[in-house]
Order: C-alpha cells, then structure tokens, then sequence
C-alpha cells in the first residue's frame, strides 16, 4: 500500500482525471471547474447589478458539489494518504528556483515564500497571490473555460476553440515564467 | 440526494488525484513551463489520449447518462479572439499563482490556507470580466 502514500505517476493521475471526466459525462453533465467562480459570483449577489451573474445558480448545484468534494479530496490526500508532501521537481528547476530566491524548491509541496502562513503579512506575497487569481479569475471566464473545460473536456472533444484556449494558455504561461519572473522575483 | 453523493464521490477522487499527482503544486507548474520535466506533460496527455477514447466511445455507442438522458457536451461557440486572449491571461494568472480553477479547492482542503487570496481573487476577476464582458472582444 506504500505505493498510494509516494506521489502518483503521470501514467496513474492522467488516465484518472479522465475517469472523473468519464464519470462526470455519465452523471449528465460537463467536467468545468471554473464556472463555479460564476456561480458563486451569483450567490454572492453580483446578478443584482451585472447581468452576466443573473442565472439560476441552484441549476449549478451539482457543480458546487464537485468542488465540496475537491476540498474534501485535498484534505484526505494531504493528511491521510502522503507521509512526504515534498515535490521532488527536477534538480535544473531546483537551482533555477533557488537562484530566484526560492529556497524551498524541493522542499515542500508549495513555495514557502508565497504560501507559508506567514506570508498573509508580507505584502509582495499577498500582491502576487492577488494578481494571479485575478488573472486566472478575469482570463477563465474570458476564455469560457479552464483546464478542465478546455484542456480536457473540450480537447478530448476535439474542439477547435479549446485548442487556442490551451495555446493561450501556454503562451501566457511561457511569458509569465520566462520573461516576467526575473522582473517579479 | 443520491445524485449529490455521486457528484461528491467524484470530486473526491478528481481533488485527491490532483494533489497526488502534484499538478496542484506551484512547483510542477513552473517546471511544465521551463520545459524541465514530463511529468505534467504526461499528466495532460495520458488524461487526454483517454478522453478523446471516452468521448469517442460515448458518440459511437451513443451512450446514455446514469438517468437515461443523452450524453451532450455542449460545442463552444466558433471565435479566436476570446480563446487567444482570455487564455493568456489565464495562463500568466496560472503560471504566477501556480494554481488553476480546480487545485485551488483542493490546496485549501489540504491546508495551505493562502490559497483563500488567489479564490477571492479569481471571484473578484470573474466578477470584472462580467462587468466588462461587452466591451470586450469575443
């Protein structure tokens, strides 16, 4: 059973994200992770004054209960099935990290520097974390899709428009990591 | 109520499966786009070699849902302004908070309680996208 607390391999998490997919398209609906930040954009009220939030939400019920079952599923796998959350990312990626003053590359599940608790009083942290769910928040909806509606839903399709999603995606990707992290970190 | 529990048995799976596979690591994500590992390559293209087979096998056997209604997955209206730009700014938000839509749940379940400031403010992008939405190019 060791097998289950080491990280999973690509060839065991891949083919499982699509089960779920699978799973999801049996149970009737599409697997789209990002409309449930519409969606609670509309519980929270925000269909009063944008039009673009005045649906019913209670239709995406099933959806939010997809994400109550994800932070569920977080909670059992960092805390009941791993016995060493460290990612062990490739030794190039490891100086390269360090190098941008990431000393906790290698040596944790997430950055240190950006997620450990601490940081909630350190305003450059607070500013990235920030900046990057609004981006992730502005752009997914932009784009109609996230990871899991374009990358694997609608690839798996075979949908044009989710292939220059994904395009997108890694372009801003590649622009952020390459040309913009050396200014940032 | 036996619905919900079926949805909520699969998000289980899909958050402990993205935690296990560390695609909801800030770390795996600016290694997939230094180019220095396949696992997320790998990751991606195993769950999509797959899907593309489910799908095909849902649309050949014209296979029903668990409630007898027709498997659709709704097509995405024909556009590249909207995909191309709304997906860059998704992958430059994805690259510097190293988290998308779906991991963002599961880091808060698992603890790293940060994460709360990137989904408050994805709700907040959402929200100005909703505002903008007709001003901007689709």
């Amino acid at each position: 059973m060791n097998f289950i607390l080491e990280p999973w391999p690509w060839y065991v998490s891949g083919p499982l994200i699509a089960i779920c997919m699978f799973l999801l398209l049996l149970a009737g609906k599409t697997f789209g992770m990002s409309s449930n930040l519409r969606t609670m954009c509309s519980i929270l009220g925000a269909g009063k004054k944008v039009v673009f939030f005045n649906f019913d939400w209670k239709a995406q019920k099933w959806n939010l209960t997809v994400v109550l079952g994800t932070i569920i599923g977080g909670f059992i796998a960092a805390h009941l099935l791993s016995n060493n959350l460290n990612v062990a990312i490739s030794e190039q990626t490891i100086t390269d990290l360090n190098q941008l003053g990431f000393n906790s590359a290698g040596q944790a599940y997430l950055p240190t520097e950006l997620f450990d608790l601490s940081q909630l009083t350190n305003f450059k942290s607070l500013l990235i974390l920030a900046l990057g769910g609004l981006l992730v928040g502005f752009g997914t909806r932009y784009a109609g899709g996230c990871t899991s509606g374009h990358a694997i839903t609608g690839l798996s399709n075979l949908q044009l428009p989710s292939l220059i999603a994904v395009i997108g995606f890694f372009v801003g990707g590649l622009v952020m990591i390459h040309l913009l992290f050396p200014f940032i970190f | 109520m036996k619905k919900y529990i079926t949805f909520l048995a699969i998000g289980i799976l899909l958050g402990i499966t993205l935690f296990k596979s560390e695609a909801a690591s800030w770390f795996r994500i600016y290694e997939m786009f230094k180019f220095q590992s396949f696992h997320m390559y790998g990751i991606i293209g195993s769950a999509l070699v797959l899907g593309i087979i489910f799908v095909q096998i849902i649309k050949r056997k014209n296979l029903k849902s668990f409630y007898k209604e027709a498997i659709v997955i709704p097509a995405k209206n024909k556009s590249f302004y909207r995909y191309f730009i709304g997906g860059t700014i998704f992958g430059l938000g994805w690259a510097l908070a190293g988290a998308c839509p779906g991991p963002m749940y599961v880091l808060f379940g698992a603890g790293f309680f940060n994460i709360l400031v990137v989904i408050v403010f994805a709700l907040l992008g959402t929200y100005l996208y909703g505002v903008f939405k007709d001003k901007l190019p689709h």
